[in-house]
């Protein structure tokens, strides 16, 4: 079975809504506060990892942020992507009771979207592992932009535009990006963002760090991108792709097919032929289709093709048709049905509003999740899975032996600092772990340590 | 499991040729889906039931990444 290091970071939105005539403001500073506190003690810097492998930290912008812990499967990536919505959820009604001692009366709601209502963005980022050797960054690079700036089509998670601009668009963060190729994270975003810090051996692997994607709810849409990505990434490793995809003007491009909920605009390629992001998706597939005829497969590769061709299917039908499966379809098909029913204005601030609260990732208050709840979405988990990656890290990676000194962090057993990399116990052990292949076990040392302890 | 709903789902492509017979089982269904849709949409009501206005509004964050 072909391996590869997948994990993903979401940037959280975060609000809290004083209780009428009762409650006095927090900042979302004081908010964010108060949900480490749980966590964290004193005047640490909210920044930690937990049981599950995972880390959970504040960042720039002022964003609670969960990445995920190294996961080697799609599936599980998914399962721990949901997980850390749970745990942020949990931390939040512990931090309204706390709020409420102190005095302050609200409801902390959280989004997993990407943009705030004058037009802020923030991420979420998808990391691969690769081997550095196996190609050029500039061809990695090239072969990529094409796939980045159309597979929105079924990773998008819409957003509702003022009715004089066309009403809906596929993407939150198509609009955000400016460049082909940059370092960028928080100004001139691009396509391929050139961060590269892969927390193994720096000679031998490369993490390709993605800007360019939406924060997903559905469970589907989460697969499907990292899962169509993570074979085309294959595909180039192996240099299997001949065909020429380059685009006349990528960043263009990006923008126009955000735009065209039809999914049918045609846009122009280096080479003079114009196709649509469905057509070059189709392409995409149809070689990946060839690619796994050569090499070995395995049951999580053949779920995520079955599904990639299902959905290029209804997409070249009649996007609308993926009203359980893709968020941009979910989302529209909820605000148009309740606009109709409800005789709404589409510039109303409850429009507006429900755009934000389908991303909420709190269930009693989410559109996505009470949709969910009806048996509305497809869903790829049970929550027993998501249940388990609460607290349980993957078994095949590193981040189970980091998982495993967490808990005896927890348990008060040890003193212990902690990174992506590394783990050092403090007195009376006095040793550091060092990692430099999140793929190998190689902790083990550590892990003899462990049940020592 | 959501897997084989998958592979039902694309075993049976929808087909505008095919006529549909009208039968209580779908009948039943249509139903189910109804009610699903308007409950649905009562508990958006009750979501949005707060002052909207007020709430988008206020949900600013600083840019992240």
């Amino acid at each position: 079975m072909h391996r590869r290091i997948y994990g993903l970071e979401t940037e959280y939105g975060i609000i809290c809504t004083p209780d009428k005539n009762k409650g006095k403001k927090l900042t979302v500073q004081n908010v964010v506060m108060y949900l480490f506190r749980e966590i964290i003690s004193g005047r640490m810097y909210p920044d930690v990892f937990l049981e599950n492998g995972a880390r959970f930290y504040q960042d720039i912008g002022c964003h609670p942020e969960y990445a995920t812990p190294e996961c080697d499967d799609v599936i599980e990536l998914v399962a721990h992507d949901k997980a850390g919505e749970r745990i942020v959820t949990r931390l939040a009604t512990t931090a309204e009771r706390r709020m409420r001692a102190d005095g302050f009366r609200g409801k902390i709601s959280i989004f997993k979207n990407n943009l705030d209502t004058v037009g802020n963005t923030y991420g979420c980022h998808e990391n691969y592992l690769m081997e550095r050797e196996k190609v050029s960054f500039r061809q990695l690079a090239s072969q990529l932009i094409p796939f980045f700036v159309t597979r929105q089509i079924y990773t998008g998670a819409g957003k509702i535009k003022r009715s004089d601009q066309g009403f809906y668009e596929i993407s939150q963060r198509a609009q955000h990006i400016r460049e082909e190729i940059s370092i960028a994270t928080t100004t001139a975003r691009g396509i391929i963002n050139t961060r590269d810090e892969p927390h193994a051996d720096r000679e031998k692997y490369r993490r390709l760090h993605v800007i360019v994607g939406d924060s997903n709810m559905s469970e589907f849409s989460t697969f499907l991108k990292v899962g169509t990505t993570g074979i085309i990434l294959r595909m180039i490793e192996d240099h299997f792709i001949t065909e020429r995809f380059a685009l006349r003007n990528s960043v263009q491009a990006i923008h126009e097919i955000s735009e065209d909920v039809s999914c049918k605009r045609l846009i122009e390629l280096e080479n003079g032929k114009r196709l649509s992001a469905i057509e070059l998706q189709w392409q995409y597939f149809e070689c990946a289709k060839r690619y796994l005829e050569t090499v070995d497969s395995d049951s999580t590769t053949d779920e995520v093709m079955a599904r990639w061709e299902y959905v290029m299917t209804c997409l070249e039908e009649d996007p609308m048709q993926l009203e359980r499966e893709l968020d941009w379809v979910i989302k529209r098909k909820w605000i148009e049905t309740y606009v109709k029913r409800r005789s709404l204005d589409w510039n109303s601030a409850e429009v507006r509003r429900l755009d934000l609260e389908y991303h909420n990732i709190r269930q009693d208050s989410s559109v996505y999740y009470k949709a969910e709840k009806r048996g509305l979405t497809e869903r790829i988990l049970d929550d027993t899975q998501i249940r388990r990656a609460m607290h349980s890290p993957p078994e095949r990676t590193r981040a189970k032996f980091r998982g495993r000194f967490i808990k005896l962090v927890n348990n008060g057993k040890v003193l212990c600092g902690v990174n992506w990399s590394y783990i050092q116990l403090y007195e009376p052990y006095q040793k550091l772990y060092l990692s430099t292949d999140p793929l190998e076990p190689e902790f083990e040392e550590a892990s003899r340590m462990i049940y020592s302890i | 499991m959501p897997r084989e709903k998958q592979q039902e789902y694309r075993d049976h492509p929808i087909n505008e040729n095919e006529e549909i017979q009208p039968n209580s089982e779908i009948n039943d269904n249509v139903d189910d889906l109804t009610e699903d849709l308007d409950a649905l949409l009562d508990e958006i009501d009750e979501i949005l039931e707060e002052d909207s206005e007020e709430f988008v509004e206020n949900f600013i964050q600083r840019g992240g990444q």
